[in-house]
């Protein structure tokens, strides 16, 4: 732990394409068991940034530290390793492979023994596969996916496949958690299930959430702060309360609210 | 006036073991290691002895005691079934309280009723869900007190006061027992047999909730009754994965289960209960007629989607099945040939099916709440599971009757059993008394007035027994009218008939105070379409499918079925269908002419319709109609048609 400090900080990040400028010179602070939400208008540099935290992209200028230390260029499974887990805007699973293994692949970092010992299933990987196969059974009552532990990931519905994943990131005991429009395509009900498994991730394992999203109910209900990006730059951050009456806001992403 | 067997009279129960906490003492002094209880949790049935049982439901009634809980208090208990809640009955039971189970999916006003009518002081509950709703209604409820959860999910922000996890209140409970150390012997040693063990709050179709009150001998007696009239064992196994409001699960996984020392299993989650039957495989199981048909269903798909040679296979054997097993049930004579293909089908298709569904071991299983389709009920027995007719009500303690093995029939409910005596009053009423007759409604003196009478108890069922003293169900009393000329006229048993057909998806009969029957029918459009396309009928939407001649003498031939069984019996001969129409639209809750759970509603109908009951009435064969339609969004439209209307012969009676 580090103490009182935030848990992610982003600093003065820019992230270019060539010519574009994706993110421009964001900083945000993501403190211990918080929830922040990252919204703004489409390509505004939202899954970009995440793609900075998460080591997919290198930030040309800036610098990302977490738990205080600097880890500007990790590369993904390096992020993956000190604890930052993600699911992705588009569903990513192994479509063949059931539920249940989908989510033990998350635990993939956490398992050690040698080629051999996995293979004979034998001595301390025994024991290592069924302690791993213990914590995902947690996490499979957590989510509530019992019914279809045992089917493959590609034959469910796609609400299902987002619990899913989810419950691979989860898989990973995360400290931070960050989620790529956990509720995109989804209805109504099926949103709410989400919000409710969100809260209780952060209230029951104190998990660190940063989230992208588009509904802004879920927004305004589920996070602690929200962070907006307009072209590229940070334009507001703060409580949701605040965030809904600014001016720069409403002009940029709710455009219509206001007039 | 016909009377069923006579009554064994109220037994003496020993001291020792007259209420549910003193069986469970006595399980787990006798059958200390065996399991009681098993959980799947985890991915992993988790079990639970009789000793755990008793210990942990112990433990609960300390952790009460010591929130100063006194003897007649209500214990609101609501969630899926877990163990914890059923050591929660017993806990509540052992100091002298009342478990009051809610249905864990009503919604707060439900909730709240109850909690308030019942003036529960605490409440024990699964997670939540329904912590949520408790809060939410305590204000209005004056006496609730405590709400005591066993899911702590979600629930660690709480900072509300009287809320407490289960695990907290048995530490309480241990802390308690250093300084009472004989506080729950002796509170267990207070219990008789006629204190109130439970209150069934049963949501009938009209009024507020009836809180129906059973007393531990009532239960006792009948479970005990029915589990010598079945020879159930403590080696049974159950799924307990009914409503544990329902009296029928409080029956078959407390009452009998604590009786007979059986063990039940509770499934992971409502999700999962088909999948962990066939783990579990039961011995005993109990399943409304929607649960047989779900099953079905699921079958049938399979079959549908397997290659063509297997599908042929399975569907020839089925048909072999279901044919011996409806002579065997008309105690007619079953072919050689039949007998000699029958191992086979078993090695084949039916064993196989059996053990893929779970129901391989099952010794008998019941079917009761309303009536079951004959081609369903044929199906699992073909397949050679035991599935049997029961009838009961929450005020019997659930057994009034049951089919005895090797006396099946698909059209009555079976024999009394021991100790319930049955009579039929001059209306036409079905009446019993039994052991298990209940102690009358919690404060509501008048309906327990109209219900008992004179210690037997008015069914609402219209019915009679049979020439071999079986009893068959007819229809609610109430909907039972006269035709014109006297002749009795029952029309959900009519239309259940029809509904019984594939084709038929919703039938209601006219009749009260007219010359004859007659009938509307709403055709399944799945099933009379798939139909019409294998003869290449084409149709372009329901009201067109409706009205083809083809279509008309299709459902013809199902009502002539249905009037040659009526004409089996001497009471329906009279009330056979004479004149049906095929409604030119389906009958839809949005416009409210059948209720949210398909429940038809003949008033509103018969207004709504009342050119075509003339029309029915005045000889036509054919009738214009405009009726307005709710679309789903909620917008109106007038929708005209020409509808046909078509006589039916009757039958005559057949003479074995």
């Amino acid at each position: 732990m580090t103490g009182g400090g935030p848990l992610l900080v982003v600093d003065g990040v820019s992230v270019r394409f060539g010519a574009l400028i994706a993110v421009n010179r964001v900083s945000v602070s993501v403190g211990q068991r918080e929830i922040v939400a990252i919204i703004g208008p489409n390509g505004a540099g939202k899954t970009t940034l995440l793609n900075a935290v998460s080591g997919f992209y290198h930030p040309f200028e800036g610098r990302i530290a977490f738990e205080g230390r600097d880890r500007t260029h990790l590369s993904p499974p390096d992020v993956a390793a000190l604890g930052i887990a993600r699911t992705f805007q588009n569903v990513a699973l192994f479509k063949g492979m059931s539920v249940l293994d989908n989510i033990m692949t998350g635990r993939l970092l956490k398992m050690g023994g040698s080629f051999l010992t996995e293979a004979l299933y034998w001595g301390p990987a025994r024991r290592q596969e069924l302690e791993h196969r213990a914590f995902v059974e947690r996490i499979i009552d957590f989510l509530e996916i019992q019914a279809i532990r045992k089917t493959p990931a590609g034959r469910l519905p796609y609400g299902l496949q987002k619990r899913v994943e989810l419950a691979r990131a989860l898989a990973a005991e995360p400290k931070l958690l960050l989620l790529d429009e956990p509720m995109a395509g989804m209805n109504v009900e099926e949103k709410e299930d989400m919000c409710r498994f969100i809260l209780d991730v952060n209230q029951e394992f104190g998990t660190t959430i940063a989230l992208i999203e588009h509904d802004m109910g879920v927004v305004m209900d589920i996070s602690d702060r929200v962070v907006v990006l307009d072209y590229g730059r940070k334009i507001a951050d703060g409580p949701p309360s605040e965030v809904r009456r600014d001016q720069a806001v409403l002009d940029a992403y709710l455009g219509v609210a206001h007039e | 006036m016909k009377t069923g067997t006579v009554s064994t009279g109220a037994s003496a129960l020993d001291p020792e073991r007259d209420t549910f906490p003193k069986l469970v003492r006595d399980n787990a002094r006798r059958l200390g290691d065996k399991v009681a209880i098993r959980e799947k949790d985890f991915g992993i049935w988790q079990a639970y002895t009789w000793s755990q049982y008793f210990e942990h439901g112990r433990l609960i009634a300390l952790g009460l005691a010591s929130l100063g809980f006194a003897r007649g208090d209500r214990v609101a208990i609501v969630g899926d079934n877990r163990p914890q809640l059923y050591w929660a009955l017993m806990a509540v039971q052992a100091l002298g309280g009342v478990p009051v189970p809610i249905y864990q999916d009503s919604i707060e006003r439900e909730m709240e009723y109850i909690v308030d009518h019942s003036e529960a002081r605490f409440a024990i509950v699964e997670d939540q869900e329904q912590v949520d709703k408790l809060v939410a209604v305590r204000p209005r409820c004056r006496h609730l007190q405590q709400i005591v959860y066993d899911d702590p999910r979600g629930l660690r922000g709480y900072g509300e006061p009287g809320l407490s996890s289960l695990a907290e209140l048995a530490e309480l409970g241990r802390k308690f027992e250093v300084s009472h150390p004989a506080h729950f012997d002796t509170e267990l040693a207070r219990g008789a047999a006629d204190d109130i063990a439970i209150i069934c709050y049963t949501s009938g179709t009209t009024g507020a909730p009836k809180g129906a009150m059973l007393s531990h001998r009532n239960l006792i007696m009948t479970a005990r009754n029915a589990a010598d009239f079945e020879g159930l064992g403590a080696d049974e196994e159950v799924l307990s994965y009914l409503p544990m409001a329902w009296v029928g699960d409080h029956v078959f996984s407390y009452a009998q289960a604590i009786v007979t020392g059986f063990t039940i299993n509770c499934p992971e989650s409502a999700a999962t209960v088909l999948a962990d039957l066939k783990e579990i495989a039961p011995t005993y199981f109990f399943g409304p007629p929607r649960i047989w048909e779900s099953v079905l269903t699921s079958v049938m798909l399979r079959v549908e989607d397997a290659a063509r040679p297997k599908r042929a296979l399975v569907h020839f054997f089925l048909r072999l099945a279901q044919d011996i097993e409806r002579r065997r049930l008309g105690r007619r004579p079953v072919s050689l040939w039949q007998r000699l293909l029958y191992p086979l089908g078993h090695a084949l298709v039916y064993g196989p099916i059996k053990d893929n569904l779970g129901l391989s071991r099952v010794r008998r299983a019941y079917t009761a709440g309303e009536a079951i389709g004959p081609e369903i009920f044929l199906f699992f027995r073909g397949l050679g599971i035991n599935v049997k007719q029961l009838y009961g009500m929450t005020e019997a303690s659930v057994f009034v009757t049951i089919q005895r093995d090797g006396d099946v029939r698909l059209d009555t409910v079976g024999t009394p059993i021991p100790g319930v005596e049955i009579r039929i009053s001059d209306s036409g009423e079905v009446l019993f008394r039994s052991p298990g007759v209940f102690q009358g409604y919690a404060k509501n003196p008048e309906a327990t007035q109209q219900t008992l009478d004179g210690g037997w108890i008015r069914s609402g069922d219209a019915g009679f027994l049979d020439h071999d003293g079986h009893l068959v169900i007819i229809d609610r009393a109430k909907d039972v009218s006269r035709l014109a000329d006297g002749t009795m006229f029952a029309p959900k048993f009519i239309e259940n008939k029809l509904k019984f057909s594939p084709y038929v998806r919703e039938a209601v009969c006219i009749g009260q105070a007219r010359p004859c029957v007659t009938a509307f029918v709403n055709i399944d459009l799945a099933a009379v379409g798939n139909w019409a396309e294998r003869r290449n009928i084409a149709y372009t939407s329901y009201g067109d499918l409706a009205q083809k001649p083809e279509v008309y003498e299709l459902i013809r031939g199902e009502v002539e079925r249905v009037n040659a069984s009526l004409a089996q019996d001497e009471a329906l001969r009279g009330a056979q269908v004479k004149r049906f129409l095929i409604l030119h639209k389906e009958l839809d809750p949005d416009d409210e002419e059948i209720t949210r759970t398909r429940k038809v509603r003949r008033g509103y109908i018969a207004q709504k319709y009342a050119t075509l009951i003339d029309a029915l009435y005045s000889g036509q064969d054919r009738v214009q109609v405009e009726a307005k339609v709710t679309y789903e969004d909620g917008r109106t439209g007038t929708m005209r048609a020409d509808v046909v209307i078509r006589d039916v012969g009757a039958s005559a009676p057949v003479t074995p």
